[in-house]
């Protein structure tokens, strides 16, 4: 009787598992101030196979890779791990119920050693209750045979090249006997040989049974690693298939297939002189011969996938990290740029991609963060600020912007995103710039807000303004801008016109 | 109408924040309250009511306030500067070298005595500077942190103020040197300081850029600002006001010794800490340090008054200074929350 039970739960959740696969998602939903990052979003995955998770810049892939590694907590939906409804309280807890995930950023102790690194926390101990150093190297030559990882258990982390790192997390992950293993663009860092290395032991680990889920940008990477791929949207999912039955441009049509409606409200104004003109600008191991020239009045797009180093170029024009070499010409007039100051005394300003870490001073007020980049150049009087001048042409200008704030005396950190961005837009304003760089002007804002800001971009261009554009969002590009430059891998891929250029064209040279 | 949806165009001053500095106004005057029925309970007699007494607090804590000025801003700028009190050793035995009575035949320097009064201040000044650019330089320019680049002058100051005489004090300054720090002289300077400062901070650029660099570096950098050269001027600043204090130390007891400031640079961050100016910068101001420096100041005389023994008045220091820092903890987790 009682075995016949057991044998009942153990076919119960035999048949979940059978119909949930390793790792079930159901409609999970996250939300952050001002931004729906995954809207009642699917994913399953099952054991022994690689599923690629796909998507543009910002679909939420990252996002939900967070929470089902514990370190963010979805606000509603299910996580069922084997058929079981689970909740991941903390990368720990995950880390426990078998769920790791190699982060993008590797998450290693620099200055510890191979085998610490990969045993914290579960250091094997002698009988004196010290950590056993010769059996810890041991074990951990047994785990780099079994994946075939040629690493010196002895070294110092520090001294590890990037493939070598990632190989030590993947090794401390199967260390837990994960059945999920999480990977957020692995091979970002890697050379092609590297690449080969790490798929043979991806190819292992499936075999083992584990479950991967793999994040990536790169076509060629998805049909030759990926047995089944899941397509997100603007936070949405869109649709799951084995990667058998789908072509390139399928994939393409699904990432970035929606309509452009009359979000981006461009209006053709005319084009005048070369303002600015970049040519051959290189930081090496960065970017490399970066060259392109913008009109007064043009919106000039910068697209490109996330890697593809363009606001490195954008703080090299801005002075921020200046290039080693190339030149910069304004005006036709070559200028030396080092320090932003020395950029904003030749008419540039720039949005940074970062609202809150590079752009904002979050505890500051309104006022103080308008006024900051304007008291840099003028409106200071023998070391005073004439504020109540400042302070009208502050009001006036958070008006025209209609920046949303009780008074301007209230913390920027209060605010939403869309009002943050604004006011950051209204400090660079104020400076009345020549050439506008923007990088990411509308990023985790909601629409409305996005829209005022294009009209306003646009709005700009027609006075005269000439503006750079950074943009991840394929729509926006193409909506605002008049040119594209296309990057890839530091290196400039392309330039297409705004009649000949379209989602997927961009995206051919973005992705290679 | 709801306030986050009106529109900037109808701008509302009114509705400013309480201040922070209100919430430690009130500390304090909790602090003397009890100290107030403590005294009469314990000693039948008022503790606010002596005027004579709240100058004589005032008299001792004024000296470690202009140091404190100094530190405010530097801590407002996301630093630290922990060589304030050897600085104050440094300059004071500088500049009373220089302010030696010709009548006393052992002076330091024996051609130079009776010198008018604006030698030893201006040299005490000068050195103070000379030392606070040099922090200011390591920390902008070499990127070592604050703490590392001011303890190195906290030891290399004290050092060389215990060198330049081998040990030995140096006393008898002319009378217009004495004068300096004589009687309520020394309040007088740290309100002036206090005030210029407190003007400094609120109404000009480098004020502006103070508070910018300690909010948020990179966006300062961004924004314009040399965030380099504006750091050594910070640092200098207070170095300034380290090497006035010095001056000041050194005219009050007549005489300098090397060992004189010793920890005063802890005092005077505790002072600007318990005024709630934030030790991760951005937030803080000149009246805030005035009055943690106060309640310092009330809690040494009141203990005093008490007849409470010394060692007390230590410990609660200490854990004032701690309640302060978490005090300001929380206030940020709030925010964040918010």
């Amino acid at each position: 009787m009682v075995s016949s039970k057991i044998a009942a739960a153990i076919k119960q959740v035999l048949d979940a598992t059978e119909a949930d696969g390793l790792l079930a998602i159901e409609g999970i939903r996250k939300e952050f101030p001002g931004v729906l990052a995954l809207d009642n979003v699917k994913l399953r995955v099952r054991p022994g196979t690689v599923h690629a998770l796909m998507g543009e810049n910002g679909a939420g892939k990252s996002t939900l890779m967070k929470i089902i590694a514990g370190i963010y907590q979805p606000d509603a939906g299910e996580i069922r791990l084997r058929g079981v409804p689970t909740v991941l309280k903390s990368p720990l807890d995950a880390l426990e119920q078998g769920i790791a995930m190699i982060h993008q950023e590797l998450q290693l102790m620099n200055w510890m050693t191979v085998a610490e690194n990969i045993w914290i926390r579960r250091e094997p101990k002698n009988r004196f209750g010290l950590i056993d150093h010769s059996k810890m190297i041991t074990m951990t030559e047994e785990l780099f045979t079994r994946l075939n990882i040629v690493v010196n258990p002895h070294a110092q982390v520090s001294e590890l090249t990037v493939a070598q790192k990632q190989m030590v997390e993947i090794a401390r992950a199967v260390s837990y006997e994960s059945s999920v293993l999480i990977m957020d663009e692995p091979t970002s860092a890697l050379t092609d040989r590297e690449v080969q290395h790490l798929f043979s032991i991806i190819r292992s680990l499936r075999e083992r049974g584990i479950g991967i889920v793999y994040i990536t940008h790169k076509m060629n990477e998805l049909f030759e690693i990926a047995d089944e791929f899941t397509v997100f949207r603007d936070g949405k999912y869109v649709g799951t298939h084995s990667s058998k039955d789908v072509n390139r441009d399928d994939i393409i049509r699904m990432m970035v297939g929606r309509d452009i409606t009359d979000m981006f409200p461009k209006i053709d104004c005319p084009i005048g002189d070369v303002v600015l003109e970049v040519k051959n600008l290189t930081i090496p191991g960065v970017f490399h011969d970066i060259s392109f020239s913008l009109r007064r009045g043009e919106i000039l797009g910068l697209a490109g996938l996330v890697g593809s180093k363009r606001s490195n170029v954008a703080e090299a024009i801005f002075g921020v990290t200046p290039a080693t070499s190339g030149e910069i010409l304004v005006e036709g007039t070559p200028v030396v740029i080092d320090s932003p100051s020395a950029a904003m005394s030749h008419g540039f300003a720039f949005l940074t991609e970062d609202r809150k870490e590079t752009g904002c001073f979050l505890i500051l007020n309104c006022l103080e963060n308008i006024q900051s980049a304007l008291i840099t150049r003028s409106h200071v009087k023998a070391g005073f600020v004439e504020q109540s001048t400042v302070t009208k042409l502050a009001e006036d200008m958070a008006a025209t912007l209609r920046v949303k704030t009780p008074n301007l005396y209230e913390a920027v950190e209060n605010l939403s995103g869309g009002n943050q961005q604004k006011l950051l837009i209204a400090r660079w304003l104020l400076t009345k710039p020549r050439i506008l760089i923007l990088d990411e002007p509308t990023r985790g804002i909601d629409v409305g807000a996005k829209a005022e800001i294009h009209k306003l971009i646009t709005g700009l261009a027609a006075e005269g303004v000439a503006v750079l554009m950074i943009s991840s969002e394929l729509p926006e590009v193409l909506g605002m801008s008049d040119r594209v430059v296309v990057m890839h891998e530091g290196r400039v891929s392309g330039v297409l016109d705004r009649a000949e250029a379209t989602q997927v064209k961009i995206m051919d040279l973005a992705a290679r | 109408m709801n306030t986050t949806t009106q529109s900037i165009a109808q701008v509302d001053r009114s509705r400013r924040r309480l201040p922070p500095e209100l919430t430690i106004l009130l500390v304090l005057v909790g602090i003397s309250l009890t100290f107030e029925i403590l005294g009469w309970i314990l000693q039948g007699q008022s503790f606010l009511g002596n005027t004579q007494r709240l100058s004589i607090m005032i008299l001792q804590v004024s000296v470690i306030g202009i140091i404190a000025i100094g530190v405010t801003q530097v801590i407002i700028s996301d630093g630290i500067d922990l060589s304030s009190g050897s600085i104050v050793g440094a300059t004071a035995m500088i500049s009373m070298s220089l302010a030696q009575m010709g009548s006393y035949e052992r002076a330091l320097y024996p051609a130079l005595t009776d010198l008018p009064v604006i030698v030893p201040v201006a040299a005490g000044l000068l050195v103070g500077v000379v030392c606070g650019v040099i922090n200011g330089f390591l920390i902008a320019y070499t990127r070592i942190p604050p703490f590392i680049a001011t303890l190195g002058m906290m030891v290399t100051a004290r050092g060389f103020a215990k060198w330049y005489t081998k040990g030995q004090p140096i006393s008898f300054p002319t009378e217009s040197f004495a004068a300096i720090g004589k009687g309520l002289a020394p309040v007088l300077i740290f309100l002036v300081v206090a005030a210029v400062m407190h003007i400094v901070l609120r109404y000009t650029r480098y004020g502006k850029f103070t508070y910018a660099i300690g909010a948020n570096r990179h966006a300062a950098r961004v924004s314009g600002i040399n965030v380099e050269r504006h750091t050594v001027k910070v640092y200098a600043v207070a170095g300034l006001l380290s090497g006035l204090a010095g001056i000041v130390v050194a005219s009050r007891g007549l005489t300098a010794q090397a060992g004189m400031g010793t920890s005063y640079e802890l005092d005077a961050i505790a002072m600007a800490v318990i005024g709630g100016v934030s030790l991760s910068g951005g937030r803080g101001s000149i009246a805030g340090t005035l009055i943690g420096m106060i309640i310092f100041g009330v809690i040494i005389s009141g203990f005093t008054f008490l007849r409470l023994d010394a060692y007390y008045q230590e410990m609660l220091k200490g854990v004032i200074i701690v309640a302060a820092v978490v005090a300001d903890m929380y206030r940020q987790r709030k925010r964040a929350k918010a």
